[in-house]
């Protein structure tokens, strides 16, 4: 320790730390300090972004003994230095969006502006190309830094009745852009101790743990928990009839990176703690971690009951598709092969647990508290009531936040010593040891008769779901059910299997195994165009569905808005393609070319219930609040959800105070999952903001017709020129502590599938078109991204600012699968190695909001957040195909792999 | 465990003569490969030494302080041999990594995908190492030794490249090859210094990056170049495949096969060529 002096945002701070250590963990842990964030400990995401004399760096790869003597600007400096305007602009443009790399965003930016106050795209894409944000698909970002120095456009303030439509900022981000968003790192009770893993080095294996005591003793490590710790059932999964997978595997492993014991201590003692060795023996095993390998009969079998290491199958069929692809006119087949994708959101996994009396409280970043608190419950063996989880801000989680993490690990350490007990995943600890997307191995052959209508598709996939079952069999279901894309069949044969491997466990990422089908089906839809003689929009015209057609599964559809989608795209289609044609003709080494695909997705679970519940209340004193349970991981739930309930109860947007989520305080909205919170949790939210009013209503006796307000604690209704006042203070408290209250839950309709897949699995669809256009470097096979157009069927459009951010976001998801993402266990678990995209990989993106209003969904809105991810990746497959005649059926599409495809065309 | 954060060289040298330790620098490379959030062992900062972060030109021709950030290279006011230089320091890592990252860190940490040696290479780079009370000098070929191999012992500190006035002549250029655009590690790279002389070719240096264990020259390349015509690549062209074929060998990872890393290089090398022609 030496004594450093230190200068922060003009203050001059005297201070004690070695000097060896990182800045940012300075900045955070000793100065307090937490606008600064950490993602990757390695200068990889620039979350961690601090001026240094001006200049940004990466705090994170700085000695703090490295800035004695010169001036350190974090995000909290940034106010008094009159970049207030900057954070302004990142909430009108909608910038912000899970707010985890918004700092770092935020401090690059000044950096800039600095030097120059109005500045080009290309600048701003070059200042803050070190930044990686995984959620905005950056254009947004760079909107805001643009026009920092700008007048600000009009802020949307909506009257009462006129919330939804609105392009109003997040209701939550003034947090996002001051830095006092507390995430799942940022919140550290005094005297909280620190948890670390101990996790599996091989893709299986068999351990034998030794005499933890002794070793605890000699480090100063105060308690070492393992499997035989647990008090409750050792098992959790999403789907309670799947759960397989142990909190803390007990004698053998079954993927690298699997958790097997604890150490808690004293943070002083724990971070710096010798892991080397620890008591442990282990004893690799063969393992397999492709599903060609492990159907093999001598694979190594994962689970007993699950033979061929088979989890599960799902299956839609109708029609008779042998007679329908062999009468056909044109036949297609392919066979495509994707990776495992990474989540790569910039906030690892963090949380920290302590206990109010005999509850036990964990605040965690999460997708679903409630399905945390009733895994962690049973594994812990505590009453429900007794666990409450306070979901920590979520710096993005698209899937992978659903599943438990360290829930259940910081729970037992607290349950175990007591004491308030906190845990932060490394970024490649988050990398190895959660879920990712499926890699699929898929093959699918499609006919179409002479008019180019679609006579029978055939599609079979196996499913990497990795070493537990986590979200599986939904991939397995969902995928026969979506694999036809938004397209009519005469008949229709699918089938998709999810398969164990010994790679980390396969769950939720944004479309659940849909994406992966899609670049099957849009990639043959264009094979199949070109036999046909057909412009490949007008092809999938021709088969798209319409009002009064059934899907695959018999469901007999209304509001079907894939037709005025496609439409959308058309002129700029028709354009593209004259444009292109002459580029080709004048360049020989740069070739363009343009894709189109579709998507549509069921919003919600499959023929499951998922409920949501909105409960929502004034206080005597007039507050008007709104409990609010739906997760809002940057998509923007807590704004949207809002302004659904302030149009059905006709209130100002602005009269609202959301309460939650919290499991102490709000009821169930369900997970964060399936494109089901606008849909599910909105119509929850209008039917109790309709309920809510018609108390009122009644209360005052006034007609439907009534104009309501808000006046201090009277709600006055306003009807025929007379003013009827209901004085809040006058009224008993209900049931839920309110003057006046109400509580609504909402649960779509959906019928089981029948043993061909045919039922109704979803209450309500969302449709989508994209149209990709690109440039393809014919001698190195580099790929880049022009333009992208995204038309997608909202039903109703509640904020076009946040729909938009969720087009851009997905495309930028959907453009990372499509061309540089691949996760391999045990080799990239770091955002150097494993590449998303950066500022400099996006295209323009230009989104159409198309409104074809569902009778299902509130106000007629549909699910959004997946699929956006969907059209991307064929589309931008089949414009490589259209530029260079190379046909990619292994994802991701590196250089090297489209350069191999140009030449197997050429020969 | 002792942090050392001298600010006179040798003050520097004189601890590392008594034992060794890591020398830090910008931290880009050596905070990745630690875990927590602090460095252990010894550590000397060689971040705060006066004068080791200078650009200036000599007798002999420029000398770049070993703790020179590639931020300050991008920066400089250099003569056109530099442009390649310059161009590889713009595409260090981001402007994060490049305000940090130090010009001998990216030589001492050496990769085989390290940036900077390319264009290093094509100005006939010498290597400055300090020792307590000795120094000696080493061509920048021979200092790189292999995949995270030196010839740094393990009392001794860079301190300075330096490149001479014969190779401070005509123009450069540099181009990378990776699968994104900012923060990404390349799978190929190529710098090129060139200088013509009354319409034909009359100095050649070429280097290829990330397509062997060191990035290298290319001689035969080189030799065939010269008194060609700086417009006719017809002449030259074939040139490039044989010595890339030759002289490379390059491996398959995850970022590439060997067959592309090859068939890239042929590429890169002829597009950094005219650029640098430009």
């Amino acid at each position: 320790m030496s004594q450093t002096t230190l200068h922060i945002n003009g203050l001059s701070l005297s201070h004690n730390a070695s000097p060896a250590r990182r800045l940012s963990e300075v900045l955070r842990d000793d100065l307090g300090l937490r606008g600064t964030k950490v993602g990757c400990d390695a200068g990889d995401c620039g979350a961690c972004t601090v001026l240094l004399d001006g200049a940004p760096v990466c705090s994170c790869l700085t000695t703090v003994a490295q800035v004695a003597g010169r001036k350190v600007t974090t995000l909290e400096g940034l106010p008094a230095k009159g970049y207030d305007v900057l954070q302004a602009a990142f909430l009108r443009y909608g910038a912000a969006q899970c707010g985890i790399c918004t700092p770092g965003m935020l401090v690059s930016a000044v950096a800039l502006l600095d030097r120059i106050p109005h500045p080009s795209k290309q600048q701003v894409e070059d200042a803050l190309g070190g930044v990686l944000c995984r959620c905005t698909g950056y254009s947004k970002i760079v909107s805001a830094v643009m026009h920092a120095n700008d007048p600000l456009p009009e802020a949307e303030i909506p009257k009462a009745g006129s919330a939804i439509g609105a392009a109003v900022e997040r209701l939550d981000g003034q947090a996002k852009v001051d830095g006092t968003e507390q995430f799942g790192a940022d919140l550290v009770p005094e005297n909280v101790l620190l948890v670390q893993t101990i996790r599996a080095p091989y893709h299986r294996a068999r351990f034998n743990i030794g005499d933890t005591a002794a070793w605890a003793a000699r480090n100063g490590v105060i308690q070492v928990l393992t499997a035989a710790d647990i008090p409750g059932e050792n098992r959790f999964g999403v789907i309670p009839a799947f759960a397989d997978q142990p909190a803390l595997a007990a004698d053998h492993t079954r993927f690298k990176g699997e958790a097997v014991a604890l150490i808690v201590g004293e943070p002083a003692v724990i971070e710096c703690c010798n892991l080397g060795d620890f008591p442990i023996q282990w004893s690799e095993l063969p393992a397999t971690t492709d599903t060609d390998d492990a159907k093999h009969p001598n694979a190594p079998q994962l689970f007993k009951d699950r033979a061929g290491n088979l989890l599960i199958t799902g299956l839609v069929r109708h029609g008779d598709v042998d007679a329908g692809l062999t009468s056909a006119t044109h036949r297609a087949t392919t066979t495509i092969k994707t990776a495992y994708v990474e989540h790569a959101y910039i906030e690892p996994e963090a949380g920290v647990a302590w206990l109010e009396g005999d509850t036990l409280v964990i605040r965690a970043c999460t997708q679903a508290p409630v399905m945390d608190q009733e895994e962690t419950a049973k594994i812990l063996d505590l009453p429900k009531e007794r666990l409450r989880i306070i979901p920590a801000a979520t710096g993005g989680g698209f899937g992978s936040k659903l599943d438990v993490s360290l829930q259940p690990l910081i729970g037992l350490a607290t349950l175990k010593t007591g004491q308030p007990c906190r845990m932060v995943y490394g970024r490649a600890e988050s990398m190895a040891s959660t879920t990712k997307r499926h890699p699929a191995s898929m093959t699918a052959s499609i006919g179409c008769n002479a008019q180019g209508e679609i006579t029978a598709m055939c599609f079979d996939g196996d499913f990497n779901t990795g070493a537990y079952a986590s979200w599986g069999p939904t991939v397995a279901n969902r995928v026969p059910v979506h694999a036809s894309g938004p397209y009519r069949m005469a008949s229709y044969l699918a089938e998709a299997r999810a398969i164990h491997t010994n790679g980390p466990p396969s769950g939720a990422f944004r479309g659940f195994g849909v994406p992966q089908a899609a670049i099957a089906q849009e990639t043959l839809f264009d094979e199949l165009a070109l036999a046909c003689g057909m412009d490949r929009l007008e092809f999938r015209l021709v088969n798209a569905l319409r009002d009064g057609d059934k899907t695959q599964t018999g469901q007999r559809l209304a509001g079907v808005g894939i037709i005025p989608c496609l439409k959308a795209l058309q002129s700029q289609w028709q354009e593209t393609l004259n444009r292109n044609a002459e580029w080709n003709a004048r360049h020989d080494s740069l070739k363009r070319g343009v894709g189109v695909a579709s998507c549509w997705y069921g919003c919600g679970n499959t023929s499951l219930p998922n409920p949501s519940t909105i409960l929502a209340g004034i206080t005597p004193q007039g507050q008007l609040k709104l409990h609010q349970g739906a997760m809002d991981i940057g998509q923007g739930s807590n704004t949207v959800i809002a302004q659904i309930f302030a149009d059905a109860l006709d209130l100002p947007l602005a009269d609202i105070a959301l309460v939650g989520p919290d499991t102490a305080l709000t009821p169930d909205a369900g997970k964060t999952s399936a494109s089901r919170q606008t849909f599910v949790t909105g119509k929850a939210a209008e039917q109790t903001g309709k309920q809510l009013r018609t108390l009122i209503l009644q209360r005052l006796n006034a007609g439907d017709g009534a104009v309501l307000s808000l006046q201090g604690d009277v709600v006055c209704a306003c009807e025929n020129g007379t003013t009827n006042r209901l004085d809040l203070r006058d009224l008993p408290l209900d049931e839920n502590g309110y003057a006046i209250s109400a509580i609504s839950t909402y649960d779509p309709p959906t019928a089981p599938l029948d043993e061909n897949g045919q039922g109704i699995p979803y209450a309500v669809y969302g449709y989508g078109a994209q149209m990709a256009e690109i440039e393809v470097d014919m001698r190195l096979g580099t790929v880049k991204t022009r333009h992208i157009h995204a038309a997608h069927d909202l039903g109703r459009t509640i904020n076009p600012t946040l729909a938009a951010g969720q087009i851009e976001g997905g495309i930028a998801q959907g453009l990372g699968m499509a061309l540089i993402e691949e996760y391999i266990p045990g080799r990239t678990e770091n955002l150097h190695d494993y590449l998303i995209p950066t500022f400099g990989d996006m295209p323009e993106i230009t989104s159409h909001l198309i409104e074809v209003p569902d009778q299902e969904g509130p106000f007629g809105a549909k699910g959004l957040g997946e699929h956006v991810l969907i059209p991307t990746a064929p589309a931008i497959l089949n414009a490589i195909y259209d530029a260079s005649g190379a046909r990619i059926t292994q994802l991701p599409a590196l250089p090297f792999r489209v350069l191999a495809a140009i030449k197997a065309a050429q020969t | 465990m002792a942090y050392h954060r001298p600010t006179e060289l040798k003050d520097a040298l004189d601890i590392l003569a008594d034992s060794g330790m890591q020398v830090l620098a910008g931290g880009t490379d050596i905070f990745p490969a630690h875990n927590g959030p602090e460095l252990s062992g010894d550590v000397l900062d060689i971040s705060g030494i006066a004068g080791l972060n200078q650009i200036n030109q000599t007798a002999d021709g420029w000398r770049i302080g070993a703790t020179t950030t590639w931020a300050d290279v991008a920066n400089a006011d250099l003569p056109a041999a530099f442009y390649g230089l310059q161009q590889a320091a713009g595409m260090i890592g981001s402007k994060q990594i490049q305000n940090s990252a130090t010009v001998a860190g990216n030589l001492c940490n050496a990769s085989p995908a390290a940036d900077g040696v390319p264009p290093l290479l094509v100005l006939d780079a010498e290597i400055e190492i300090a020792a307590f009370e000795t120094t000696r000098q080493l061509p920048l070929g021979e200092f790189l030794q292999g995949v995270r191999k030196t010839a740094l012992e393990a009392h001794e500190i860079v301190t300075a490249i330096h490149l001479p006035n014969h190779a401070i002549k005509g123009t450069s250029a540099f181009q990378k090859l990776g699968a994104r655009k900012y923060m990404v590690i390349s799978i190929s790279m190529v710098a090129a210094r060139l200088t013509v002389n009354e319409g034909r070719i009359s100095q050649a240096a070429i280097s290829i990056g990330a397509c062997s264990p060191v990035a290298q020259r290319l001689p035969a390349l080189e030799a065939a170049l010269i008194g060609q015509k700086p417009n006719d690549p017809d002449g030259w062209l074939g040139a490039i495949e044989q010595q890339v074929n030759s002289l490379l060998t390059p491996i398959d990872d995850i970022r590439a096969d060997a067959g592309y890393r090859l068939s890239s290089a042929m590429e890169l090398v002829q597009r950094t060529i005219l650029e640098a022609l430009q």
